[in-house]
């Protein structure tokens, strides 16, 4: 067993730590402010290969590995919640599905495109009646001669608009329940299927999350992507990935929220003092960096485990129901020690406890993680 | 074109610390990175490269641990990389260095050189010019932008005392770039992953023809005298007034210490 960083990891974080620091840091209270897509970071990210990490290059990837993704979106996060998920929802939930499940015609023509970021991805799961009931889907997919026929809508898509390639699922076969869903590449621009509004969020207010629209959209029959009533699984799977995303982007904010804090309370004097001379506030502190360093180690075990082939789902769940909620955690305690200044939008850590929160719901809420867990112990 | 830059491994001077008895840097947990000049040299060289097509080396004198920087070139786009390790090179001066650095320089094809102003660590800028009259080729200093116009000359604009110059010069040459010359690109996460595949090569004393009095110590003609901590600033006066005032306060200030 080792830990130490190998010299491409450690030359991996000089690179992203510096580019999370001159490239993301300076706009991250603008997106929130403005809910503006920061589509000119995209644009810098696609040029080093950040949309592409994990994949091999033969697909345009970047040959690297989950745990350096991970640390993308880890350093990311520290700076800007809306930049980190923007890349995950695009490397673990469009990306990672076509390159598992995609035939090698489907690999060839959506990969090279999305892991240079030419093309953005996205995923769409989610629909007012089937959020942590994933198998009540209803949206349709029939097949029609050559082509599927798509009705219904999807909500809460991250990237939507902006993305170019979206992972559909849709009921192939209602009476096969789970067994009935299909997974499908839809592309932007295809008739009949449009956009519906654009959520006003509480945090990642820079990422773009909006409704997703089919009416009598055709696709043809080639983008069914995996087998045929296979959707369910492909979207277990996409999630199982997306929760190290998640999990990283979580332990990302909360690292960010710490680093602030550090500085603030070594600045700020209360009582002749600086508050960080206070032993109350070296324990609390102590406290929470145990907790940060914990997830750390979660999230890199998950992407170990999903790097070599060892399954990895219940170290994935687990390591996004720690580190989100250590997230949340923490940076609702860096507002309090930050006091009156902490709750304006002079000092970032409100908008960092407003990006955390959505770590506890999306790609499976807390509760789901536990389910996940718990069953596995049970079994 | 081939082009070779010269780079250097340097402690992160953001972030040294002095031992307050000895006066010395403490280099324990003090980070190196590529100098700075040195990263606008080599951004300069990858720029002529995306635009014209150039075969880059990137070549350095340093300890083993001086491969970090090396592998970084890599990341960024470099084709080739040498180290320049010798225990007969220890001590060595910004001659010695230069003798070094030209003796390896002379088994290389270069159409061009580039070598950083200067280190952040010595500060002297006098290794780029002198590898230049080591290899008797003509030298432009403090560039700020390099054109290239074929076959084979190059149009820079320099930094002086006064403002800019804009000259002309054929390759073979070598310049001596500044950091604000251009914004270094990062590395690429590909390059970053690969970066460790490829080789480094190792050239030591035998690889060059340099005399060996002329390398390292020996070959040094600088002695340090003493070296001390600079005393800490005294803390600034504030004036909070309207800008002729100042004018006039700056004025008498600058007459105080005999400067005007």
């Amino acid at each position: 067993m080792d830990f130490t960083l190998t010299k491409e990891q450690t030359l991996f974080l000089q690179m992203i730590r510096e580019f999370a620091e001159k490239e993301v840091k300076p706009l991250a209270a603008e997106v929130d402010e403005d809910e503006r897509f920061p589509e000119e970071t995209v644009r810098k990210m696609a040029k080093l290969g950040i949309m592409g990490i994990p994949f091999p290059t033969k697909y345009g990837g970047a040959g690297g590995d989950n745990i350096l993704y991970s640390m993308a979106v880890e350093e990311l996060s520290r700076m800007c919640g809306t930049t980190g998920v923007v890349v995950s929802a695009h490397t673990s939930l469009c990306v990672a599905p076509i390159y598992e499940h995609g035939t090698e015609d489907q690999k060839q023509k959506y990969l090279p495109k999305l892991c240079s970021g030419k093309w953005l991805g996205a995923f769409g799961l989610t629909e007012p009646n089937a959020g942590t009931d994933a198998s009540a889907q209803q949206t349709t997919a029939t097949l029609d001669g050559d082509e599927y026929v798509i009705n219904g809508s999807k909500i809460f898509i991250t990237n939507a608009f902006y993305a170019d390639v979206y992972v559909v699922m849709a009921m192939t076969d209602k009476s096969l329940g789970t067994r009935g869903i299909s997974a499908f590449i839809v592309e932007k621009g295809t008739p009949g299927f449009s956009f519906g509004k654009k959520e006003k969020k509480l945090g990642i207010r820079g990422s773009a999350t909006c409704e997703l629209i089919f009416e009598n959209c055709r696709i043809p029959k080639e983008n069914l992507l995996g087998k045929i009533g296979g959707g369910f699984g492909v979207a277990m799977k996409t999630l199982d990935g997306g929760r190290i995303g998640i999990a990283a982007q979580a332990l990302g904010i909360a690292q960010g929220a710490m680093d602030e804090t550090v500085k603030y309370v070594k600045e700020r004097k209360q009582f002749g003092k600086p508050i960080g001379q206070f032993q109350n506030t070296q324990f609390q502190l102590a406290d929470l960096s145990t907790k940060i360093e914990a997830a750390r180690w979660l999230v890199r075990v998950a992407a170990f485990k999903k790097d070599r082939g060892i399954p990895y789902s219940v170290d994935a769940a687990r390591a996004k129901l720690f580190a989100s909620e250590t997230s949340m955690e923490v940076t609702v305690k860096a507002v309090q020690f930050h006091g009156g200044y902490g709750y304006t939008r002079e000092y970032p850590v409100e908008r960092m406890m407003r990006d955390a929160k959505i770590t506890e719901i999306y790609e499976g809420t807390s509760e789901v993680q536990r389910m996940v867990i718990g069953a596995t112990l049970l079994k | 074109m081939n082009i070779v830059v010269c780079i250097k491994q340097v402690p992160d001077t953001t972030e040294i610390k002095l031992n307050p008895e000895t006066g010395t840097m403490i280099r324990e947990g003090v980070p190196s990175i590529m100098n700075p000049d040195d990263k606008g040299g080599l951004e300069m060289a990858l720029e002529l490269k995306d635009q014209y097509g150039a075969h880059i080396t990137v070549i350095t004198m340093g300890p083993a641990q001086a491969d970090q920087i090396l592998r970084e070139a890599f990341a960024m786009g470099v084709d080739r990389a040498i180290l320049l390790t010798d225990r007969k090179f220890a001590g060595a001066d910004t001659l010695a260095t230069s003798n070094a650095l030209a003796g390896a320089l002379k088994i290389l094809d270069y159409d061009l050189i580039i070598t950083g102003r200067q280190a952040i660590d010595g500060d002297t800028a006098q290794v780029g010019p002198q590898v230049a009259e080591h290899l008797d080729l003509p030298q432009v200093t403090y560039v700020e932008n390099l054109q290239f116009k074929a076959p084979k000359t190059f149009t820079i604009k320099k930094a002086t005392e006064e403002g800019y110059q804009t000259v002309e010069v054929d390759a073979p040459c070598v310049v001596t770039v500044l950091a604000s010359a251009n914004h270094p690109r990062y590395m690429s996460v590909s390059g970053i992953v690969t970066a460790y595949q490829r080789e480094v090569e190792i050239w030591g004393f035998d690889n060059i023809k340099v005399d060996e009095n002329k390398l390292g110590l020996k070959g040094s003609p600088t002695r340090v005298a003493k070296s001390f901590t600079k005393g800490g600033k005294m803390a600034g006066q504030l004036y909070e007034v309207d800008a002729k005032e100042a004018v006039g306060i700056i004025v008498n200030k600058l007459k105080d210490k005999f400067i005007v």
